[in-house]
């Protein structure tokens, strides 16, 4: 099922790549200026992975022209965006708006960063907490230090072979 | 202490499968359509086979019926063909093709050769309703009430299961 999905995907790609349109640039400057702006924060639907601007797919194309036309009928960017939205939704923004649906997308990489900060600062205060090496009951101290002593007598003691 | 040492890394673990297993199953090329619970965009275009003759959204209207976008360079619309003739012998619903970015003549001998399952194809030369429509990958398919609002859209072929599953179901439903 999955891979006939998949097969039938890569044919609609390939032959979507047969379909022949061309792109019609306008003259002015400014038009072509604001359509880059436009199309560099749109997604290609056909590869997902570019934007409008970049994409070579023959959809990316139309759109272009569609945003080209647009703008030389006075629309604003605005007005542009929202034409792009209302058909294929927020998915086409590579900025999202910020809603219910879209919230996990704008506030999930900071509440992992808090969450690592979290367990970081819980797991440094809990090593600070535990006692360090000074756990040697007070009778046994005299015994240990009279072995640093002899150890520290030892290390003078000792010849240099060197 | 020494408990949760073993619980945390096991329910973020089972979090991350929980994640993976939902995630890839998922097809991320399929886009939610904006358009499912809004009227369908009018538009006015010459029929495939009358270049004298139009169809409109409106023609349709009062009626439960498909709109299948399709085009004779689209390799993929073959894999869904015989289901629609299958679909129109039966008079199942009326589907209405609409040629997305072709040429007149290809068009009309893919139909030729391949049956036609369509009540009437209209003639989308330059993609614009396919636009309007949200079209990004032929074949699509949308499924359209009485009052002309769109229900359901699929990307891609149509195939046997979600035919069977979801847009058979639905056209009942619509017209019941």
């Amino acid at each position: 099922m999955m891979r006939a999905v998949v097969v039938a995907l890569l044919l609609a790609i390939a032959g979507a790549a047969f379909a022949q349109s061309s792109e019609i640039a306008k003259p002015d400057p400014a038009i072509e200026r604001r359509m880059k702006g436009l199309a560099e924060e749109l997604r290609c639907l056909v590869c997902q992975n570019q934007t409008i601007a970049d994409s070579n797919a023959p959809l990316a194309l139309d759109l272009r022209n569609q945003i080209r036309t647009q703008i030389a009928e006075g629309r604003t960017d605005r007005q542009i965006r929202e034409y792009m939205t209302d058909r294929y939704g927020d998915f086409v923004l590579y900025r999202p708006p910020f809603k219910a649906t879209t919230a996990i997308l704008w506030v999930g990489p900071f509440a992992m960063v808090a969450l690592g900060v979290v367990v970081f600062l819980f797991v440094v205060r809990r090593r600070r907490a535990e006692p360090a090496a000074a756990t040697v009951p007070q009778e046994r101290r005299a015994e240990l230090e009279a072995l640093l002593d002899e150890s520290g007598r030892a290390e003078v003691a000792r010849p240099k072979t060197d | 202490m020494r408990v949760l040492k073993f619980i945390i890394p096991l329910v973020v673990f089972a979090g991350l499968v929980a994640f993976f297993a939902v995630g890839l199953t998922r097809d991320p090329r399929e886009v939610p359509s904006p358009f499912i619970g809004k009227a369908a965009p009018e538009f006015k275009l010459q029929q495939l086979h009358d270049a004298q003759a139009t169809f409109s959204p409106e023609d349709m209207r009062g009626k439960v019926w498909l709109l299948n976008v399709w085009a004779s360079w689209c390799v993929s619309c073959r894999v869904e063909h015989p289901l629609l003739v299958e679909m129109s012998k039966q008079h199942v619903v009326p589907i209405v093709g609409l040629n997305y970015k072709d040429k007149r003549d290809d068009g009309k001998q893919w139909l030729a050769k391949l049956g036609n399952p369509y009540a009437v194809s209209a003639f989308d030369v330059d993609g614009l309703v396919g636009i309007d429509y949200g079209v990004y990958g032929v074949p699509e398919t949308f499924v359209i009430d009485r009052q002309g609002v769109i229900r359901y859209k699929q990307i891609g072929p149509i195939t046997p299961e979600a035919l069977e599953k979801t847009i058979l179901p639905l056209v009942k439903k619509l017209e019941a």
